[in-house]
């Protein structure tokens, strides 16, 4: 474990009364916290708290506007992240800065400030690689990694620049529980050489499992700091929250009926260049029910998605049968009629248009169900009168319909999309990451949504990354990993390591097995 | 110090201001410039873009040069909406002259009402026809529509050459390459006996209105605009970016053929090696000008129209090179390009960054 | 006999590759940092009628040349204020430079319409090119060598340097550069100053090298085969050579049959050929590319910060 270190020792980081505007919001305000050498701190809060904006100040990537920062018990100036480096501190970003077309050393070299001949770098690479055995190939394609891989690039780029402290931005959601206990392993082990962690998440049984310290932030403030291993999970998530956990109301027993969506033998080609191909995907879901698809990152959730919503079509009209009627090769406006409805992953750009208002965002998937455009004349009254209720029933804080997607808040869009699309009553709702980067509340609210759309007897399909709220909500889990989906299995009494050996284990192992190149 | 802001919304009131500062910083510019190279800027930039509005002797000749500019723009600005970058209108305005200029020749000595209709068919069916050609390669291939459309172009004008000193060539013509000039069945009928302004004018502006109409009021409409912004979204939405490309291309071949044709079979009467003035190019400052929205490209064209008649003004008054009215335009879209940060931002004064006492 | 035409034919050929070799270097050094810039042919004009413009003023051509590379680099700036700066739409703000261009060089040009000077010539004395195939190697103008050497140098620096590196970076992922700690617009802008300074100074080619005469509109769209050869080069300088002679080859076929005086073919429907044969590359590229694989830089023409 790690030294309890001297009272005299200057923290590596303090922050003291840092704040940050940007136009509308106030994103940091009046924060101060310490890191002692080699300790591994929490920085806890929820989507919008505030914690990636105080990273990326720490970081360099953005200025405060008001506070001081010190490391080593010296005031800076962190101009750039090349300037952070310089000091000493190293990011794993949450969205990797990684070159999908280029090499894992290429990658590497654009992390590093001075220039190191290839043979050279590759040399300390492998010693890193090798003092916390790591599996990771320096000449592949980024885009043939796993994300765990990925990830790895992104440690490894931080570890050579021998870092006094390390910020990990949300490391886990795109790991395995096996990746995860993995990683953490890493972590000690960098902790124990006298390099802080700053490790924010969350996820709180990860943060009992690793950290020594927490600061909590909400609504861009600090609200609390403690030691989570003595904090109940309880009490860390309400100061997290600012309220009381709300908890899914659920039928006392869901009733399922016949299957309503079944998908048989679906094969995809992954859209070059880097897209997963689906192999032989089948499963089904019942009216009443919410199945689960669990898996990392990457691994075909989108494409099954767009498979799923007919934007990409199938080869065969049988594999997707929707109420036992074959609609693999209907598009996706036919298949919308037809009763299936799908919410993609990404809200700006997919579900929704940001620079047109939420009226106009409605005709873009309502106008199959609803008599909004017949005769191809866009029938505004009607349009408007349909945005309306969506807001007022979801709950959508905004001015008006004729606000414009792009002016909502991330969790705000994401029940407007929900509530667009539960609206029109659809049979069969597949949905992508329903509650990605949203806050608690809003989170809250469209998981209600979906037990209670499945209560009224549609079938609903739930594509995430997040373990946590697919055990919430499923009654069935399958899990897709490399384009395959497994067999679906009742939730009541799985296990977590099960679920992880399912999603893959840990990824890349099997290339260390091969034989080592020259 | 000033910065940039970015504004939470973007400015409706920016939207429609932004062109009309692009203009005045189009004036006050191309007055140093002319200015500091020797001319009386300031009578440049008057002859150029006051003088055509306050003679009204002018304003037939407005209106003239204007028509040709808002049907093209209009095809531009589908298409530029729906991203869809055809920059080869001028080639489709020179096949549909071409291809209605066919029909006169076949039916020269005929007389009838059906003619000129005749002749506007083959116009839109020209340009339409022309521009078929980057749409199947752009939908089939996704070779690049700006290329080319853009290539295509020069090929349409040697085409033009061609026949005007070859096959099409007038033999009682002394020689001249052009073709015969067209009969009284042929051209353009005034809007007024003795006025200059002929039916295109008139036809222009219904054109406009039935874009505004179609783009802001229909799910086709819909359809371009969404798959210009996100095409994505437009797919989950169900629509089909290919027959918006398909159709926007078409639309814009066919209005810019048209417009050849009415340019043809209006001021021209005849075919000519300088038939090609490159309003094609001209009607993407337009397009822009006009925020892509028609009854904005109605005003745009109206603009550029001053440019051109202005420029024509500026030459015998203060004695400024013909290309002159070119530069500006190049200008007027630049600074336009420029003033569109406004739309998203604001200029504010920036706050002292606060230094925390020690 | 046969070998002097030969090789005065490939001569001629060498000429006209020169021009679009430059300007396509030039723009696939700025494509490949993620800028895509479609005002080359107006940057080629803007250094055509600059670098004719100081030559008959200085009579010095190499005065000339450098004043056609800086006129490149200026009329690169204002597309670069306008996109980087600016966050303008990438493709209208390149039509728009080329709508300069054209206008700009007319204005500038119209006192020097007909003018002649003395052209660029070859850069060794005439004793070292005294037999035809000598003169192969040495018959060349500076300019022709220059665009070799850059070939050379660009495709090394962009394969072997960090800096190189660093361009690629930029134009696969914006964002992560930026993260990374790049400063995305100064390495976009100072990409975008190449591009400029090479299609300026191709374009001063055809003006005080090719025909040196100054006429309106000279470049006849070279800019925008330029764009085209980049495509069909995938991006890797070596193709672009090879590119840019075929090219050569077929403007070289254009001008010979002219001079044979071809009477079955119009000389109309020989000026067509650089154009149809753009388009048919363009295709047949398209055609050979359809099994997938990624030639263009991912952040092409996508503004950053993303709006």
């Amino acid at each position: 474990m790690t030294q309890p270190p001297e009272q005299t020792a200057p923290s590596r980081l303090a922050l003291a009364h840092v704040s940050k505007s940007f136009p509308g919001v106030k994103a940091n305000q009046d924060i101060s916290l310490a890191v002692r050498p080699g300790e591994i701190h929490a920085l806890l809060g929820e989507n919008g708290a505030g914690k990636s904006t105080l990273v990326k100040i720490i970081y360099g990537v953005q200025r405060a506007d008001e506070g001081q920062v010190s490391f080593d018990g010296r005031p800076v100036e962190i101009a750039s992240p090349k300037a952070a480096r310089k000091l000493g501190i190293g990011m794993v970003f949450q969205h990797f800065s990684l070159f999908d077309g280029m090499t894992v050393l290429e990658n590497i070299a654009l992390g590093l400030d001075e220039t190191v001949p290839a043979e050279e770098l590759k040399a300390r690479i492998k010693a890193i690689l090798d003092s916390y055995s790591l599996p990771l190939d320096p000449d592949r394609e980024v885009h043939t990694l796993s994300v765990g891989e990925r990830q790895r690039i992104e440690i490894v780029r931080c570890l050579l620049q021998k870092p006094k402290l390390l910020i990990m931005d949300e490391p886990t959601s795109v790991l395995t529980p096996q990746e995860v206990e993995r990683l953490f392993e890493t972590l000690r082990q960098i902790a124990r050489e006298g390099c802080s962690i700053l490790y924010i998440s969350h996820k709180l049984h990860e943060i009992k499992a690793l950290c020594e310290a927490a600061t909590i932030l909400r609504a861009g403030r600090v609200v609390a700091a403690c030691d989570p291993r003595i904090e109940t999970t309880q009490h860390m998530a309400e100061l997290m929250i600012g309220a009381e956990l709300k908890h899914l109301q659920r039928p006392a027993a869901s009733k399922q009926g016949a299957a309503r969506l079944s998908v048989e033998r679906l094969d995809m080609p992954g859209e070059p260049p880097f897209g997963t191909s689906l192999k032989g995907i089948s499963f089904s879901a019942q009216a009443g029910e919410i199945l689960g698809i669990a898996g990392v990152a990457g691994n075909g959730q989108a494409e099954l998605l767009l498979a799923l919503s007919g934007e990409h079509l199938a080869s065969r009209n049988e594999a997707i049968k929707l109420d036992g009627r074959p609609i693999g090769l209907a598009d996706a406006g036919a298949r919308r009629s037809a009763g299936l409805a799908c919410v993609p992953e990404e809200r700006n750009g997919h579900a929704a248009v940001p620079d047109f208002s939420l009226a106009e965002n409605v005709v873009l998937t309502a106008r199959h169900r609803l008599p909004l455009a017949p005769s191809g004349l866009i029938r505004q009254g009607a349009v408007e009168r349909y945005a309306g209720e969506v807001i007022a029933r979801f709950d959508v804080r905004t001015t008006g319909p004729a606000a414009l997607a792009g002016s909502l808040s991330g969790g705000n869009l994401q029940k407007f999309i929900m509530g667009r699309e539960i609206g029109q009553r659809p049979d069969v709702l597949v949905v992508a990451q329903p509650t990605w980067g949203v806050d608690a509340g809003a989170a809250a609210a469209i998981r209600q949504a979906l037990v209670d759309l499945a209560a009224q007897g549609s079938a609903i399909v739930v594509i995430s990354q997040d373990l946590d709220e697919l055990l919430e909500l499923s009654d069935r889990l399958c899990v897709i990993n490399e384009g395959r989906l497994s067999q679906a299995r009742p939730v009541a009494g799985l296990k977590l390591e099960e679920i992880g050996l399912m999603m893959g284990g840990i990824h890349g192992e099997s290339h260390e097995a091969e034989p080592a190149h020259a | 110090m000033l910065e940039w802001r970015r504004r939470r919304e973007p400015s409706k009131a920016m939207l429609y201001l932004s062109p009309l500062i692009a203009i005045g910083l189009t004036m006050l510019t191309g007055m140093l410039i002319f200015g500091a190279i020797g001319y009386d800027g300031l009578r440049a930039v008057t002859a150029i873009f006051v003088t055509p509005l306050l003679e009204p002797q002018r304003w037939a000749d407005l209106g003239v040069k204007a028509a040709p500019l808002i049907m093209i723009a209009l095809g531009l600005a589908i298409g530029f909406r729906a991203n869809v970058w055809n920059i080869g209108a001028e080639g489709q305005y020179v096949m549909g002259a071409i291809a209605g200029t066919g029909v006169a020749l076949l039916t020269h000595d005929m007389t009838g009402w059906w003619i000129l209709p005749a002749m506007a068919l083959a116009g839109i069916a020209g340009g339409a026809a022309y521009a078929a050609l980057p749409a199947l390669l752009k939908v089939r291939l996704q070779v690049s529509e700006i290329l080319t459309s853009l290539m295509l172009t020069y090929v349409a004008v040697q085409f033009l050459y061609y026949l005007v000193r070859g096959p099409w060539k007038d033999p009682d013509g002394f020689n001249f390459p052009q073709t015969k000039m067209f009969s009284a069945s042929q051209t353009l009928p005034a809007v007024a006996e003795g006025s200059l302004v002929h039916l295109g004018v008139p036809l222009a502006i219904l054109l406009a209105l039935v874009a505004w109409f179609v783009l802001g009021k229909t799910v086709a409409g819909y359809a371009v605009r969404v798959v210009g912004r996100a095409p994505a979204a437009a797919r989950y939405g169900g629509f089909d970016a290919n027959r918006v490309t398909w159709a926007a291309l078409l639309a814009g071949g066919g209005l810019a053929g048209l417009a050849g044709l009415l340019e043809a079979a209006g001021p021209f009467g005849q075919l000519t090696p300088q038939f090609p003035v490159g309003y094609g190019f001209t009607a993407i400052i337009v397009a822009f000008l006009g925020r892509l929205s028609p009854p904005g490209i109605v005003f745009g064209a109206l603009v550029l129209a001053v440019t051109y008649v202005g420029g024509e003004i500026a030459q015998s008054t203060v004695r400024l090179p013909a290309a002159a009215t070119g530069m500006f335009q190049a200008l007027l879209l630049f600074f336009l390009l420029a003033t569109d940060v406004l739309v998203r931002y604001r200029l504010a004064w920036k706050a002292r960054p606060a230094r925390s006492a020690p | 006999m046969t070998a002097a035409i030969l090789v005065s034919i490939f001569m001629t050929l060498a000429a006209a590759a020169t021009p679009i070799l430059l300007a396509a270097l030039g723009e696939l050094v700025t494509e490949k940092a993620g800028v895509l810039n479609l005002g080359v042919e107006g940057m080629m004009l803007c250094g055509a009628v600059a670098g004719f413009a100081v030559a008959y003023s200085t009579g010095s051509v190499p005065l000339g040349l450098i004043a056609a590379t800086l006129a490149g680099v200026a009329a690169a700036m204002i597309f670069a204020l306008l996109t980087l700066g600016l966050g303008s739409n990438q493709v209208a703000t390149g039509l728009a430079l080329t709508i300069f261009g054209i206008g700009a060089s007319s204005l500038i040009g119209a006192g020097f319409v007909g003018r002649t000077i003395e052209r660029l010539g070859p850069l060794f004395p005439a004793d070292y090119a005294a037999h035809p195939w000598l003169r192969l190697v040495f018959g060349h103008d500076a300019i022709v060598y220059l665009s070799l050497a850059l070939v050379l140098a660009v495709s090394l620096f962009l394969r072997r340097t960090k800096a190189g590196l660093i361009l690629r970076a930029v134009g696969e992922n914006a964002d992560s550069a930026h993260a990374i700690g790049y400063r995305v617009l100064a390495i976009r802008t100072s990409a975008t100053a190449f591009g400029g300074a090479l299609a300026g100074l191709g374009g001063a080619y055809f003006s005080l090298a090719l025909t040196p005469m100054w006429a309106d509109r000279l470049t006849a769209g070279r800019g925008w085969i330029a764009l085209a050869l980049v495509v069909f080069a995938a991006w890797k300088p070596g193709r672009l050579l090879i590119g840019a002679y075929l090219f050569g080859a077929v403007a070289t076929f254009e001008l010979q049959a002219k001079a044979a005086g071809l009477s079955f073919i119009a000389p109309e429907v020989l000026a067509m050929t650089p154009y149809l044969a753009t388009i048919v590359v363009l295709t047949m590229m398209s055609l050979g590319r359809r099994t997938g694989g990624r030639d263009a830089p991912a952040c092409l023409g996508k503004p950053f910060p993303a709006q």
